[in-house]
């Protein structure tokens, strides 16, 4: 069973970069928690997305803080029904309220959409923990069933202060086929159905293969050519603040 | 941490250093990250630093272009271990479907560096995901690596279905998903790039019966990374 965790990777990515920011200059190791040799009661994160695309707004952010136990997705496993509303509507409630049935330790919704050329940001806290990941998750409304998101990116290395970057490619919830049709897409492109509980795809996650758009010959679809997209479609900096 | 952190970087130079390559234990687990695209039978080579299965902006081989274009590795297979090569042949046992992963377990490198990945993409005339020579790390650990989809640049992506498998004759040899169309009137004749190059995707249509391509737009296109391959050096 292959799996979107892993750890080590992640790890040895985190410090990498750390032993970069020390090089750097910022060796200045003393903070006010090691002064005391206490460690802070709580931990900050700042999470920030930006929307790369052209035209294809985010649904508000899907923001999970968790351990090593949880995963919101993975390649060749089928869509939780939460994974299947954020990806086909944009709506992360149910999506935010199994990770938070999981026993996640911080879960936080973006407050609107993420249009293109903007950001959004969210602030979370935890209790401190030496096992902390991250998984963000966000629809591109104006498609039938593709996400952008990145589950399980391992900030227990981030120190106060660290910030790391990644991009987010694109994933499709397999639940619903790219059909591209008019009706069937709840962004600003169709004002069509959001959520439909029925499965008629592959059922199982994978990346995405791209919208085809009337623009590009399939004139059935009500995509035109400024809601195609390439991968990486977003940004995400982690930032710890606390 | 910090501490750790610097000792980590100071101790690379000497790993840099090392004139001696130690013999290393890999499991290689590649994972097929498309929606709708197969990878026929993969080549896991493990191999010197001079050996290469392809080269971006080089003409292909004749080995990588029966590959490409139908889904032998035998060329590759018997050119590679001629050099010395460790291969592992097929691991997927035959096409590793969308969304699925296969497992290459305990592959002695013995003294070879560097290890290169390869298989065709279907349906395709002559894509393949492919790794070229990614140095094998000395320290044990866990490491994740993306392929991207390349162009053998050796056939004209005419997107027709019609058994093409031999080097140099035009057409897909097969879709294996079985949602594709038949009777188009082809994409393209020509090659624009004749070296190996990263794949433009699929044109596709959404015509079963006709149109200029026998894939489906909807379906057989993809995005890049084609696939993630996690190495994990014992």
């Amino acid at each position: 069973m292959n799996t979107v965790i892993n750890r080590n990777t992640a790890m040895r990515a985190s410090v990498a970069m750390m032993a970069l920011v020390i090089v750097a200059g910022c060796s200045d190791s003393n903070n006010d928690s090691s002064d005391n040799g206490t460690t802070p009661v709580t931990q900050t994160y700042e999470i920030t997305v930006s929307n790369l695309s052209s035209n294809q707004p985010f649904s508000p952010l899907a923001v999970v803080l968790h351990d090593e136990s949880y995963q919101g997705w993975s390649i060749g496993a089928s869509a939780t029904i939460g994974l299947e509303q954020l990806s086909e509507s944009g709506d992360n409630t149910p999506f935010l309220a199994e990770a938070t049935d999981a026993n996640v330790l911080a879960v936080a919704s973006g407050d609107g959409v993420v249009a293109p050329g903007t950001s959004g940001s969210i602030e979370l806290d935890i209790n401190a923990s030496s096992d902390v990941q991250l998984t963000v998750a966000t629809m591109l409304v104006n498609t039938n069933d593709a996400f952008a998101g990145n589950g399980g990116l391992d900030l227990s290395s981030l120190e106060l202060g660290d910030e790391l970057m990644i991009r987010l490619p694109i994933y499709d919830a397999g639940t619903e086929g790219n059909n591209e049709l008019a009706g069937t897409i709840p962004g600003p492109a169709d004002g069509g159905e959001g959520f439909n509980s029925d499965r008629d795809d592959v059922d199982v996650v994978s990346r995405h293969p791209g919208v085809v758009s009337n623009g590009d010959g399939y004139i059935d679809s009500v995509l035109e050519q400024s809601h195609r997209f390439d991968s990486p479609i977003a940004k995400l900096v982690v930032r710890r603040v606390n | 941490m910090k501490t750790k952190s610097i000792l980590l970087l100071s101790a690379l130079p000497f790993l840099f250093a090392s004139p001696f390559a130690a013999a290393q234990t890999v499991d290689v687990e590649v994972t097929n990250l498309t929606q709708g695209i197969f990878f026929t039978p993969l080549l896991v080579s493990a191999h010197d630093s001079s050996t290469h299965l392809f080269e971006a902006g080089q003409s292909a081989t004749t080995e990588l272009q029966a590959m490409a274009e139908g889904g032998d590795i035998s060329g590759l297979v018997t050119a590679t271990a001629a050099l010395g090569a460790v291969n592992s042949e097929n691991p997927a046992s035959g096409l590793l479907a969308p969304s699925t992963s296969t497992q290459v377990s305990d592959l002695d490198t013995g003294s070879n560096t560097h290890l290169s990945i390869v298989g065709m993409l279907l349906p395709t005339n002559d894509g393949f995901a492919g790794l070229n020579g990614w140095e094998i790390p000395q320290d044990a650990g866990t490491y994740t690596i993306y392929l991207n989809g390349y162009d053998a640049g050796t056939e004209a992506n005419n997107e027709l279905v019609n058994g093409g498998a031999a080097p140099g004759v035009l057409g897909i040899p097969a879709n294996p998903g079985g949602n594709g169309g038949t009777g188009a009137s082809g994409v393209t004749t020509t090659e624009t790039n004749q070296t190996v190059h990263i794949h433009r995707g699929n044109v596709g249509d959404t015509d079963v019966s006709g149109g200029v391509s026998d894939v489906d737009s909807r379906i057989h296109r993809w995005l890049n990374p084609v696939a993630k391959v996690v190495v994990t050096v014992k």
